[in-house]
């Protein structure tokens, strides 16, 4: 398997996502935007029509629609303009909707869509497996050096503003971290399904570890086995990475609850 | 004494609704311990967010001379989705007085400890949070919010869903913290309870100041009926 080129790009490219997407869910889930990553994802897939229509490199297009996405999703909700569920659906459907226009005034309605909408190992090429290294690595580091400052805003948001800690700043970077990984990840895991490895991970890691810091690193390395194992599974099953992933992640949490249960 | 915290005939409404606070005039001076008190809905909590800078008032002005506040909200919750440790919880409270990047240095790791140590948790310091009691719960927040090294504390009705065993010892936390460490207290609560015989003045608050006094000139009819004061 390992011969392969394609399957190689796909392993590092799964690598980098499996370590980012729950490193980025862990802030998510602890602020209740469990479904962010879904809303974003959504936006992801007009970036990626963009791309079709002007014919530039889909995952820079789609980086850029993401974070525009993802910054209006959190000003929406900062702002009180719409409670956060309303700003995630308008975000949500105005960026399906335009997908959906766009593509089709690309006359890019075809099969090629669907890897993108759920993944495939064939799609990773060497330059892009340089950006998601490139930008999942820069993406990671920023986590490890605002770790502290992150929890305390997901620990307490109001007390932390109260305090003097820049919020609105951190939560706008973890809404744009939340855009970067879903760009990054849409070849392996699609973008209908990436917000599932954002989030699943992060739920079984927090069933059975005993800190927030455990909590952390566990979903990373559930991430980390459930991307690898899905890849596997799709290159001899010849399914979806996306939904192989994803389904190892589901399965993590089912594992994790009785555990948890038995530690309790 | 240099004035902590001071309102100027403050007015807030929440959007286009009715006033919740009609003209406020408070000053609160640099190590006091403040109750404020009055019936739900008479605006408490709204004083307190003014005070701290989460709402803006329709009208007036509202000095604050402390820098460093600590608050500590109400039905504080932390690791609903996460088990965060009471050693985690008191660090994310150094934050705004450690370095931003990287991990805590060693004068802020001992000022967590400290913090830990001073509301008695020492050793239930990395314990799950959601596993002690809601006294002890409410004492690491207090610990969250004493890490920051705070010059104006302000704690939301503290003593909610916590036994009366666990309230006498939380309001003799407040008195010895008060004593010691020369922090400014606002606390808030619907009912005086165990603090009554700690603060040095407090305040009726009914959508306007009905009383500003020591406890011992509060009329009869506004104590606390489940707790005779001595």
């Amino acid at each position: 398997m390992l011969d392969l080129e394609f399957m190689r790009l796909a392993f590092g490219a799964g690598i980098v996502v499996g370590l980012l997407a729950p490193a980025v869910g862990f802030f998510l889930v602890q602020r209740r935007l469990s479904l962010i990553g879904d809303g974003i994802g959504h936006v992801a897939f007009a970036g990626v029509a963009l791309g079709y229509l002007l014919n530039l490199p889909l995952v820079l297009t789609a980086l850029a629609v993401s974070i525009a996405g993802a910054l209006s999703i959190e000003t929406l909700r900062a702002r009180r303009t719409a409670a956060g569920d309303q700003a995630l659906a308008l975000v949500f459907y105005t960026g399906i909707a335009g997908g959906v226009v766009l593509v089709s005034a690309a006359g890019a309605l075809n099969v090629n869509l669907f890897q993108f909408l759920f993944g495939s190992i064939l799609t990773v090429t060497r330059s892009d497996l340089a950006v998601i290294a490139g930008l999942g690595a820069a993406a990671l580091l920023l986590i490890a050096l605002l770790y502290r400052l992150l929890v305390a805003v997901v620990v307490d948001e109001e007390g932390a503003r109260v305090a003097g800690l820049p919020v609105s700043l951190l939560n706008a970077l973890t809404a744009a971290l939340a855009a970067v990984t879903i760009a990054l990840s849409m070849r392996v895991v699609g973008i209908l399904l990436i917000a599932a490895l954002m989030v699943l991970p992060v739920i079984a890691a927090a069933r059975i570890a005993w800190s927030m810091r455990s909590t952390m690193v566990i979903a990373m390395a559930i991430g980390l086995a459930s991307v690898l194992t899905g890849i596997t599974v799709a290159y001899y099953a010849d399914l979806p990475p996306g939904g192989t992933t994803v389904l190892v992640a589901a399965a993590a949490v089912l594992v994790a609850e009785p555990i948890g249960a038995l530690r309790r | 004494m240099p004035v902590a915290v001071r309102l100027d005939h403050v007015s807030f409404a929440y959007g286009h609704g009715p006033l919740v606070l009609r003209d406020v005039e408070l000053e609160v001076e640099r190590g006091e311990f403040v109750a404020i008190a009055g019936p739900n809905g008479g605006g408490k909590t709204t004083l307190l967010r003014l005070v701290l800078g989460l709402e803006e008032p329709a009208s007036g002005q509202i000095e604050l001379a402390a820098e460093r506040l600590a608050y500590l909200p109400q039905r504080a919750q932390a690791g609903v989705d996460a088990p965060v440790t009471v050693r985690e919880l008191v660090a994310a409270g150094r934050a705004p007085r450690a370095r931003f990047l990287g991990p805590l240095r060693q004068a802020d790791r001992e000022a967590v400890r400290e913090a830990i140590e001073r509301v008695g948790l020492e050793t239930q310091a990395d314990r799950r949070l959601s596993t002690l009691s809601g006294g002890q719960q409410q004492r690491a927040f207090i610990a969250k919010a004493l890490a920051a090294d705070p010059e104006l504390l302000v704690l939301d009705e503290p003593t909610t869903g916590v036994d009366v065993e666990a309230q006498e010892s939380l309001a003799a936390l407040l008195e010895q913290l008060h004593r010691e460490l020369d922090v400014t207290i606002l606390y808030v609560s619907h009912e005086f309870g165990a603090v009554e015989r700690f603060v040095e003045r407090i305040v009726l608050v009914r959508g306007e100041i009905v009383f500003d006094g020591p406890p011992s000139a509060l009329p009869g009819v506004w104590h606390d009926p489940s707790h005779a004061h001595a």
